[in-house]
């Protein structure tokens, strides 16, 4: 960790205008201090600003304010009576004292766990434009297989923001010159290309102070399916978000989101257009599946994942349909 | 001189186990506190934060050191630019001593220093330097900034690679080959052949707690070393050669370990680091190595690639048993896993091999890691016997009771005890064995379920110790040797075995453990820690015994130990009344010519359970049974977490465990916590253990065999039977993550 300047702000304005790392929870963002992945000059400390409110938004919705803990807004019972998408995901990440430290904000912008990324002794686009990337030819089983880059294959591993991109979520945030804006999710995160350092749209200085959620889908069932390498305490090899309705034998409405394919939570409209006004069941679950992997490439030792979120997408599309096994 | 001599003395009860020891005070003591599920005596010391680990020692004037390690893997260090981190406010200095260095952790119980130098650089991430600061922050950062210029070098990688250059090592505990027998032609004659290889990845001990050093010199040139060691008298005569000092110049102290498996069996890099810096600085320096630093310059169990053949006549007889395997170690290093260690005497069979191979790779030392040798090759082993099962149609369980050997069957020696089969019976009725179904037919919903069984062999072997025994006055009894509790519960059985045969309440026994200027003990390696301690205590106590005897002037024999009091010939006397003066004696065990005339070892059976994902692949253990007999068993509590800790080893190695190595350089890629995939408490069931009553007279005289490694010998082959049985899927490549299983499973 190299030293740094402190400053902790009291309120959305000092924050922004600080000139520094933000930091909350620091579950991620300390670890990568400590190795030297990341070195601030200076963190701002927003974990006193008052943004640790979950509030009813007149559409139905909820506002989530950036500091809320993942623990807290797991456990909150709007979240788990009308998302419940996002109470399983998040209950699916880390551990319950990481769960406990981590915000909604910080969660939205977790960083890759790419093995060489953390090893500054590895050469990483990411971590240090233009060193190359080690994964590729190296050892990649838990790298993307859609959107990648020459530059880059990390994946984003997070679990929260699959879940809300596959609700269609809404990122508020707050510029250094005070300006707001609200980013939907789906605008938020960028493919690596050739600039894989940039993961997201904020710029310098721009704070994330809420997570608006739309009015749920009404009579949808909600999913997530998390596949890992142990039952806990593990980034999902692949995951599955999923919130679908069945209407008068058809599906309805369908949104999909997965996680551990890309640098960023995945989703693709072809995979919905294949299901919605179908019949559920095996032609249509199989079509969808191969619109998700239309393009997906290996590098080795992850080729795996093709057929196995292939598998994953089509047994959860059997459970948020209510179909049994075709 | 032995280090036993130097401590001998009329005071001095000895034992060489060259006869039977038929007869135990433990089986005669009133006390009533050996065998019994006692917890840990230092326990409370250890959840009041009380119990202080190496790294927690206080020094004066401390000063802070971090490694620093090699980023390439091949060549030579060209400069080491200590000029532009040494003006970093708090920094006191770069500390470099490329011929002193330890370039490899040592191997345990070796009396030499490990090999040194680092100016060339043999592996990726081996420790080159230290810098020390005022604080460990200022000292991390330092590290993390200093610059080293290298002049790349040539270097072998990849095991794919090199495989077929495989050489034969020198032979060690175990031969490197060996051959009874035409096994390669009755192989071919068998009616029924299984041939198959599997292989296991490299993977790391990851205790808890890091490797650490506190080193400070004392005025009179002789260094103290707070260190986490398991086998402290060996680990001072190689800190000692290391540093060019005589073996007494060094004094290490260990006293409590949170957790070793084989990586603190030798000295680590840190330990020299801190003492020449300490040296150079001419105050005390800390080093803790980072968790990373743990699994690149410590220790790792190698990988193997195990080709095993067995032919049977169509009964399931074996005639020919075949087990070759490749390893990898850095070159020059002799150690090799040995694979082959309990195949030598698990099973009969007349054409027999068991070969050892070693690739020779630039990655990271490897070493004793939990049962070296069982734990990896009865994952091979016992799963090439439930595959002759399946070939031949016999029952897992009945197929090794046709091939239990009446006695070993390359020695042609007796077993001094061996409950393989009564252990595997009594699993069997516990766990439900009968009710196994056919592989692949149990399918409730997306779970496919299945059982699994495996047997589980384990050497024995006792080890010279010594402990001191001190009666006090006032009716106590101390026990000191530099024996370790790394976890295991030393402090607990030696207070146990003092307790029994002195007729103590266990408050009434101190137990002091891993200072090295106490009489050398067998330390915590191989299983062999509890029985040979434990045996050396013993025969200080009996000699104690014999000494109260006298002074009350009966036949010790006769006399009863109880509750601090003396009872014979219907008079009963304190021991405060007893003792005028302090009795110190002191009791050492050897090793004799008992374990050339017997093969001793403990055995056991795991039973498991799991459930395979059809979709996914993903595997869940919901049951694991253990029945082990491994003779008198000291204390059921801290046995049963010996076991439950390997059962849960077994898991590991199984299903997530891999410590990977890039092939284009050797580094270790997966260097935490977050991606080494130990099993987290989701990942392990309730475990079941069962003890059998045994005694083995001819190990020692407390009758006592090893535990601690027992429980991982064979668990993982038990899960992966399991998950045969299940899938209908045999995955010989562990660990047996998803992926694998993906392309066998139905659509």
């Amino acid at each position: 960790m190299k030293p740094f300047d402190y400053a902790r702000a009291d309120t959305v304005e000092a924050a922004v205008a600080g000139g520094g790392r933000f930091i909350a929870g620091g579950t991620n963002l300390l670890d990568l201090m400590k190795l030297q992945v990341e070195t601030p000059e200076k963190l701002v400390d927003i974990s006193r600003l008052d943004l640790n409110r979950i509030e009813e938004r007149d559409d139905g919705g909820l506002t989530i304010g950036a500091l809320v803990p993942n623990s807290d807004l797991a456990a909150d019972p709007r979240v788990i009576e009308r998302y419940e998408v996002l109470s399983r995901a998040l209950l699916a990440g880390a551990s319950g004292q990481l769960r406990n430290k981590a915000t909604t904000g910080g969660n939205l912008l977790q960083r890759t766990r790419c093995y060489y990324f953390y090893d500054t002794a590895a050469a990483c686009n990411k971590r240090e434009p233009g060193s190359g990337c080690d994964a590729i030819g190296g050892f990649n089983r838990i790298h993307a297989i859609l959107g990648t880059s020459e530059q880059c294959i990390a994946t984003h591993p997070g679990d929260m923001p699959v879940a809300m991109r596959a609700l269609d979520a809404t990122i508020v945030t707050q510029k250094a010159d005070g300006d707001k804006r609200r980013v939907p999710i789906g605008d938020f995160y960028r493919l690596p290309g050739d600039t894989p350092q940039i993961e997201n749209v904020l710029e310098p200085g721009e704070l994330i102070t809420h997570v608006e959620l739309p009015a749920p889908v009404a009579n949808a069932r909600h999913l997530y399916r998390k596949v890992r390498d142990r039952a806990s305490y593990a980034f999902a090899l692949v995951s599955v978000a999923g919130v679908v309705a069945v209407e008068d034998g058809r599906i309805a409405h369908a949104a999909l989101a997965f996680g551990g394919l890309a640098h960023l939570p995945w989703r693709n409209p072809a995979v919905e257009q294949a299901l919605v006004g179908q019949q559920p069941g095996t032609a249509a679950f199989e079509a969808a599946a191969d619109a998700l992997v239309e393009g997906a490439r290996g590098f080795g030792h992850n080729n795996f994942k093709i057929p196995l979120v292939r598998r994953t997408l089509i047994a959860s599309l059997r459970d948020l349909t209510g179909e049994a096994s075709a | 001189m032995s280090l036993l001599d130097i401590f001998s003395s009329g005071d001095t009860r000895s034992l060489t186990m060259d006869e039977p020891h038929p007869s135990s005070l433990l089986d005669s003591g009133a006390q009533g506190v050996i065998g019994k599920p006692l917890p840990r005596v230092e326990g409370p010391l250890k959840v009041a934060g009380k119990a202080t680990y190496a790294a927690e020692y206080p020094a004066e004037n401390l000063a802070y050191g971090v490694l620093v390690r090699s980023t390439v893997s091949a060549g030579r260090i060209a400069a080491i630019h200590a000029d532009e981190v040494q003006a970093l406010p708090g920094v006191i200095a770069v500390v470099t001593d490329y011929d002193t260095f330890l370039r490899n952790a040592a191997q345990g119980g070796d009396t030499d220093a490990p090999v040194q130098g680092v100016e060339e650089i043999q592996y990726h991430g081996e420790i080159i330097a230290v810098v020390v600061a005022e604080t460990f922050e200022i000292a991390r950062d330092a590290a993390a900034r200093l610059r080293v210029d290298y002049e790349p070098g040539e270097g072998r990688y990849d095991f794919e690679r090199y495989r077929n250059e495989a050489e034969r090592p020198p032979d060690s505990q175990v031969e490197a080959h060996s051959q009874q027998g035409d096994p390669d032609g009755a192989f071919a004659a068998a009616a029924v052949k299984v041939s198959a290889v599997y292989t296991t990845p490299s993977q790391n001990s990851a205790a808890m707690e890091p490797h650490a050093s506190i080193a400070e010199w004392k005025e009179d040139g002789t260094l103290l070393l707070h260190g986490a060691y398991q086998m402290v008298a060996s680990d001072q005569q190689q800190l000692a050669d290391a540093l060019g000092l005589k073996a007494d110049q060094v004094r290490i102290i260990s006293r409590y370990v949170g957790g070793g498996f084989g990586s603190k069996l030798g000295i680590a890099p840190e330990s020299v680091a801190a003492a020449i810096a300490a040296k150079q600085l001419g105050r005390p320096v800390k080093i803790v190595m980072a968790r990373q630093q743990v699994f690149d310059a410590t220790v790792r169990r190698s990988n193997t690639e195990q080709h095993l053949k067995l032919g049977a006549d169509a009964d399931g007889r074996i005639v020919a048993l075949i087990h070759d395997s490749l390893v990898s170690n850095l070159p020059d290093e002799d150690f090799f896993e040995p694979v082959g260690i309990g195949t030598h005497f698990a099973y009969a069979g007349e054409n027999r091999r068991i070969n050892h191979d070693v690739v020779r790779l630039n990655r990271t030392l490897s070493g004793s890691m939990r049962a070296p040798g069982e734990a990896v090759g009865q994952m091979a082993l016992e799963a090439a016997l439930d595959e002759l099962a399946e070939a031949t149609g016999v029952d897992p369980i009945e197929l090794r009771r046709r091939n239990e050997p009446p006695q070993d069957p390359e020695k042609q020696i007796p077993f001094s005890s061996r409950a393989l089969v009564p252990c595997m019976e009594k699993g069997a009725a516990l766990f439900g064995w009968a009710d196994r179904k056919a592989p692949g037919s149990d399918r409730r919903g997306e779970w496919l379920h299945g059982i699994g069984m495996a047997a589980a062999v384990r050497s024995n072997m006792l080890q010279k110790s010594a402990a001191q025994v001190t009666l006090t006055t006032d009716g106590r009894a101390i026990v000191e040797t530099d024996m370790t509790d790394i976890g295991t519960g030393t402090y607990t059985i030696l207070a146990q075995i003092a307790g029994e045969t002195l007729g103590l309440p266990l408050d009434r026994v101190i137990v002091h453990l891993g200072d090295g200027k106490a009489p050398p003990a067998a330390g915590s390696g191989g299983s062999w820690g509890a029985a040979s301690s434990g045996s050396s205590v013993y025969l200080a106590c009996e000699l104690v015994r014999e000494r109260l005897a006298k002074k009350m002037g009966v036949d010790p024999a006769a006399m009863t130990l109880k509750d601090g009091r003396a009872i014979a010939e219907n008079r009963a006397v304190d021991l405060t009344d007893l003792v005028d003066e302090n009795i110190v004696v002191t009791g050492q065990i050897a090793p004799g010519k008992q374990e050339k005339l017997h093969t001793q070892a403990s055995y056991g059976a795991h039973f498991c359970a799991v459930k395979v994902n059809a979709v996914t692949g993903e595997v869940r253990v919901e049951r694991m049974l253990g029945v082990f007999a491994a003779g008198r068993v000291l204390n059921e509590q801290t046995a049963r977490s010996q076991c439950l800790g390997g059962m849960t080893f077994g898991i590991g190695a199984a299903l997530t465990e891999e410590l990977v190595h890039d092939p284009r350089n050797g580094k270790i890629v997966n260097r935490d916590m977050a991606e080494y995939h130990l099993p987290v408490n989701a990942d392990v069931p309730q475990l079941e253990v069962h003890f059998l009553p045994e005694r083995d007279i001819n190990a020692n005289p407390i009758h006592a065999k090893g535990i601690g490694e027992l429980g991982i010998s064979g668990a993982g082959a038990a899960v992966a039977n399991a998950i045969y049985n299940a899938t209908g899927v045999r995955v010989r490549d562990y660990p047996i993550t998803c992926d694998k299983l993906l392309a066998g499973l139905p659509d």
